[in-house]
């Protein structure tokens, strides 16, 4: 085994380099990452087709295995998955064995038994794709769909998707991500996705008590001032509060988190002309943005959506892709 | 010892095809190219008609039915269909017609956009090595290989055909 030991980049990589699982964005390349944007290029036409549907997965079972609370992204990787032609079985796992204490282990190695091809996991638990595609690795395929404050990669990858649509060249961007980075998966894997797409200018914008202490060390620039962190920004990322992963006092009041940080049409002003705003959702109205900035012209929030499904499509067929070949 | 035959110049295979094509059965058709190679020859049969009416093309990478084993292809263009075809005669239009499995899944395909009242399936090439019931209605050439023999179109500028010697596609 190679000195860097179990890094989920190598769980995550056939021999050949290809996407076996997909559970981070660290230590992925950049022309992996381009070719999930490119494939995903050629599925974003599929919603408008009379028969939305291509056979490429026509007899896989894939599971969406959530433990989490989820609306747009089990839906979305549901879509994903049917329009490739997939059977696609939903557990609402909150309310299966795991609550008469199964272990999640266990839980994949009985969806294992009944020939599921694929997992898509949500868990609160920091690795939990990672320990299944560790130790079931030969008999299915593992997709991360979230696992506690460590990744969100398909979120990531639909981000970095949309951002291209409308900028296209990653080495002239600023970008900022504001608000909650502390808990935010999605902010990990987008960070690391903008380095590894060689953004220059990245920047996380929050109260002292939601940016992490080392958060500079992943070459981001840390900002407590929306007025200077937005200063001639292309891209505005603005994080959900995660009240529920909160443990104790970490913001004063709700008005006062929107006075300061909440994203207005004031602040978008000094930004660069035609920036971006983007939210991975749900969104909370008069929270972290103002509801004129969330419907104005610059908010890609419902594009980021409908994108999500394509960068699904993308991901899925690329994990499943040669998975017969790779077999033998 | 090889048998090999010798190619034509795609100039010569695409006039025998144009004149076939003239005939009355197909004046109503939409021509639609298989990426990439038909597509090209699509445009080239476009031009020598003087057909002004949009071709369609079809990328059959999301209908292969060797997925599981090769995964999937580099981009090749994406498909673009005429406004509908349904209820049109469709020409679909290939370089090589070899074992019919790009044609299974280009049919396919085009059920997946509409109901087409008729498929006419030509070629420039078919050789033998047929595993389905496929065969061109047109074709210029019809020539016999050895199994590890391929005849491969080489294109857009200048259309050339090339004969390799492999043995079948793996990743």
């Amino acid at each position: 085994m190679s000195s860097s030991g179990l890094r989920d980049s190598h769980v995550q990589l056939n021999e050949d380099g290809s996407l076996r699982h997909f559970l981070t964005i660290d230590g992925l390349s950049q022309s992996l990452l381009t070719e999930i944007m490119e494939n995903a290029e050629r599925f974003i036409d599929f919603g408008q087709r009379k028969i939305k549907k291509a056979p490429l997965l026509r007899g896989y079972t894939i599971v969406n295995l959530f433990f989490e609370p989820s609306t747009r992204t089990r839906t979305t990787f549901e879509i994903a998955a049917k329009r490739l032609s997939a059977d696609v079985i939903n557990l609402n796992a909150q309310r299966s064995s795991t609550s008469k204490g199964e272990t999640l282990l266990d839980t994949a190695r009985n969806l294992q038994a009944m020939h599921a091809d694929m997992l898509i996991v949500r868990d609160s638990h920091a690795g939990a794709a990672h320990l299944i595609a560790t130790h079931l690795n030969d008999q299915l395929q593992v997709v991360n769909a979230g696992d506690g404050r460590h990744a969100h990669p398909t979120q990531a990858m639909l981000d970095m998707f949309t951002i291209r649509q409308y900028k296209p060249d990653f080495s002239k961007l600023a970008v900022a991500i504001v608000g909650d980075v502390l808990h935010s998966r999605v902010a990990r894997s987008q960070i690391q996705a903008l380095g590894i797409l060689g953004v220059p200018d990245i920047r996380v914008i929050g109260p002292n008590t939601l940016i992490p202490t080392d958060v500079e060390s992943l070459g981001v620039t840390a900002h407590t001032s929306m007025e200077t962190g937005l200063d001639n920004v292309d891209v505005v990322i603005m994080l959900r509060l995660q009240r529920e992963r909160m443990i104790g006092q970490l913001i004063a009041s709700e008005q006062e988190y929107f006075k300061t940080w909440g994203l207005t049409q004031e602040r978008f002003a000094s930004t660069n002309k035609n920036a971006i705003v983007m939210h991975p959702g749900p969104i909370n109205r008069g929270l972290e943005i103002s509801s004129s900035m969330a419907d104005s012209p610059n908010s890609l929030i419902l594009p980021q959506v409908t994108n999500g499904i394509a960068i699904r499509m993308s991901v899925l067929s690329m994990v499943m892709s040669g998975v017969e070949g790779v077999k033998e | 010892m090889s048998n090999t035959p010798k190619i034509p110049a795609v100039e010569i295979l695409l006039a025998s095809l144009v004149d076939e094509l003239t005939a009355d059965a197909y004046s109503d058709g939409v021509l639609v190219g298989i990426r990439r190679g038909g597509a090209w020859i699509v445009d080239e049969l476009q031009a020598r008609l003087g057909r002004t009416d949009p071709p369609g093309y079809i990328d059959i990478s999301f209908y292969r039915d060797d997925f599981a084993m090769v995964g999937l292809q580099p981009e090749v263009g994406g498909s673009e269909l005429p406004v509908s075809i349904d209820d049109a005669h469709v020409i679909l239009v290939d370089d090589v017609i070899h074992t019919g499995r790009t044609i299974r899944a280009a049919m396919n395909e085009l059920f997946d956009s509409g109901r087409p009242k008729k498929i006419s399936l030509i070629s420039l090439i078919e050789r033998d090595g047929h595993e389905l019931p496929i065969r061109a209605d047109i074709c210029s050439l019809r020539v016999s290989l050895a199994p590890n023999e391929h005849v491969k179109l080489l294109g857009p500028e200048p259309l050339a055909f090339e004969l390799v010697k492999r043995n079948r596609e793996k990743k």
